[in-house]
């Protein structure tokens, strides 16, 4: 359903994403208060404007970069891809689709797992790609995702998963839906099995991704401003035939109606992670089991 | 009743029919050949339109009106029903309802969403889409019946949960993934039965559940039609091909091993014939629950989860 909102904004883009009239790739304007930044600063500011703390949304490898020790990722089963067994058309087909995805982003799918460490404490580390077909979860995201947790059952490591996905992936029909309820039942068992879950949140999560694992973290962290919602602001829009309040499902939105833990930074990410991993697996090692 | 543009041109036989069958007793001129030949075209006319149907006259039939609702099929399906209310946080929602009852000497804990019946009652049951409470009360309804070891039996009828800006405040997604995660621990069997519209998230809300039968003219999407088509074609028109596209009629989900079986439904839908449809529903879920008599609690919750596991399609890839 939210996916529209992706659709909507990529519609907008063409004027929104203008690039400056200087060679090269050196400055970036930012989308929100439009400030002149240079490229170099703005990375090393991990994406994060520095006038305005507008998070920019981030590749894969951007936040393999910014948020984990160097070189820690291992990453798993990236070789999983989707099939168009619906043999799906919309405008284009689901085939094409894929192919263009693939090529755009030089993943399979929508979603990169792996384990890593974090502050030198080890992890199982999911990465959604909002750039792979607006991360939507089709089969391989539902896969990986249950994938990741059953590698956080076996190792007893923390589970963390940076979620931005639009929804369910349609042209993968009820299949999609599907993955909701085999991801969340995977939680359930990683909760018997006493090891944390950090869902990260981040701009835009939205959908039957929010629907399913991305709300049920023992602690479900989000980054400033990220859209965060079950049905789209348009839908809703819509649906009520009011103008929505200021804010509406963004991150501090959600704090304030205590569906998120806590909104953090991404320049503060990395430590936050790191405490509440340190506090969390201590608890369990008092209890003198591993 | 409301009549279908495709039921138009039975429902014209059964008019004629009708008219002569008055006309004969008023002028006391002997028709029953014509009569009984109509009725037969009649009759062969249902059955060939009813077995010809395309994907959105199926959706059609699924949204009647007059389909049955939850509260109608626990009443004719369960003796000693008590409808239970409310979630216990914030309010009751009357769009999902539910409650313990007993079917042929056994108790069963019944809950469903529930459409209105007219306008009004469609206005206070918000058209069958239910807001967080609705989910917040089904799983207190199955944590209860979780407690007194009782077997879930769930009918989903809903266009989806509601999008709306109290639902978004008050955690719509947060309730439907914890249910979603709840119902994959209870060690008591779920049975769910698509009745009508099995509307995305709102309709698996209520049916992670071990056996999911769907009505034969019932459907389940990832998203309604139109909503696909005004997504992926930029249109709502194309709302009959996006139909065809995500095989959403119980054939195709039952070919795509996202359900168990098919309740089949008298000549013409469930709409014409209730007490049938009941019979059907009840018979299904008495040969269901049999099968977990002497099951084990561990093994009804890994029936479940290894059901709802093995769902994908997908390349493994080289590694």
């Amino acid at each position: 359903m939210s996916i529209i909102d992706w659709f909507d904004r990529r519609q907008k883009s063409g004027s929104k994403r203008e690039k400056l009239n200087i060679p090269g790739d050196l400055w970036v304007k930012c989308f929100h208060c439009s400030e002149i930044l240079y490229l170099k600063d703005l990375e090393a500011n991990l994406k994060v404007c520095p006038k305005c703390n507008y998070h920019f949304r981030i590749t894969p490898e951007e936040r393999v970069r910014y948020l984990l020790d160097e070189d820690s990722f291992k990453e798993v089963s990236a070789d999983m891809g989707p099939i168009d067994f619906l043999e799906f058309v919309d405008s284009k087909p689901y085939a094409a689709r894929i192919k263009e995805a693939q090529s755009k982003t030089k993943h399979k799918d929508a979603v990169v797992i792996g384990t890593a460490m974090i502050d030198a404490l080890p992890a199982n580390v999911g990465i959604m790609n909002f750039g792979y077909m607006g991360g939507s979860m089709g089969s391989v995201v539902g896969e990986k995702v249950t994938l990741l947790i059953e590698a956080g059952i076996a190792n007893k490591h923390p589970v963390l998963l940076f979620t931005s996905s639009g929804g369910a992936r349609m042209q993968e029909g009820l299949m999609s839906l599907m993955q909701m309820a085999k991801t969340s039942a995977a939680l359930a068992r990683l909760r018997d099995a006493k090891v944390p879950f950090f869902s990260i949140l981040c701009d835009p999560t939205t959908g039957g991704t929010t629907a399913s694992f991305a709300m049920l973290g023992d602690v479900n962290i989000a980054e400033p401003g990220a859209l965060i919602g079950f049905a789209g602001p348009r839908v809703v829009e819509q649906t009520i035939r009011q103008k929505l309040p200021k804010g509406f499902q963004r991150a501090e939105f959600l704090l304030a109606h205590g569906m998120v833990d806590i909104v953090v930074s991404r320049l503060e990410l990395k430590s936050t992670l790191a405490r509440l991993m340190r506090v969390l697996t201590l608890t369990s090692g008092r209890k003198g089991k591993k | 009743m409301k009549i279908l543009e495709f039921e138009k041109p039975i429902e014209e036989l059964y008019v004629k029919i009708e008219e002569l069958k008055r006309l004969s007793t008023d002028s006391e001129i002997d028709m029953a050949d014509e009569i009984s030949k109509i009725e037969k075209r009649a009759s062969q006319m249902k059955k060939e339109i009813f077995s010809n149907l395309s994907p959105t006259q199926v959706i059609q039939i699924s949204r009647h009106p007059n389909r049955p609702s939850t509260l109608g099929l626990a009443r004719l399906i369960m003796d000693d029903f008590v409808e239970l209310h409310g979630d216990r946080v914030f309010g009751d929602d009357p769009s999902i309802v539910g409650g313990p009852a007993v079917m042929d000497g056994r108790r069963v804990m019944v809950i469903g969403h529930q459409k209105g019946m007219d306008t009004k009652d469609n206005i206070y049951r918000n058209f069958g889409m239910p807001n967080p409470e609705g989910y917040r009360k089904a799983l207190r309804l199955m944590q209860m019946a979780e407690t007194f070891e009782m077997p879930i039996i769930t009918f989903v009828d809903t266009p989806g949960a509601y999008p709306g800006l109290g639902a978004e405040e008050r955690g719509q997604a947060e309730a439907i993934a914890r249910n979603l995660r709840e119902m994959a621990n209870l060690t008591v069997p779920v049975i769910s039965y698509i009745v009508g519209e099995g509307g995305s998230g709102g309709a698996l809300g209520i049916a992670v559940a071990n056996r999911v039968y769907m009505l034969q003219y019932a459907v389940y999407s990832v998203i309604s039609p139109e909503g696909c088509a005004s997504i992926l074609y930029r249109d709502a028109k194309h709302a009959e091909i996006a139909a065809k596209n995500m095989r959403i009629t119980a054939p195709d989900v039952l070919n795509l091993g996202l359900a168990d079986g098919i309740i089949p439904e008298p000549v013409g839908g469930a709409h014409q014939d209730w007490p049938l449809t009941a019979q059907e529903i009840k018979s299904s879920i008495a040969s269901s629950l049999k099968k977990y008599d002497g099951m084990s609690k561990d093994a009804i919750k890994n029936e479940r989860y290894d059901k709802f596991r093995s769902f994908g399609k997908f390349n493994v890839g080289s590694r």
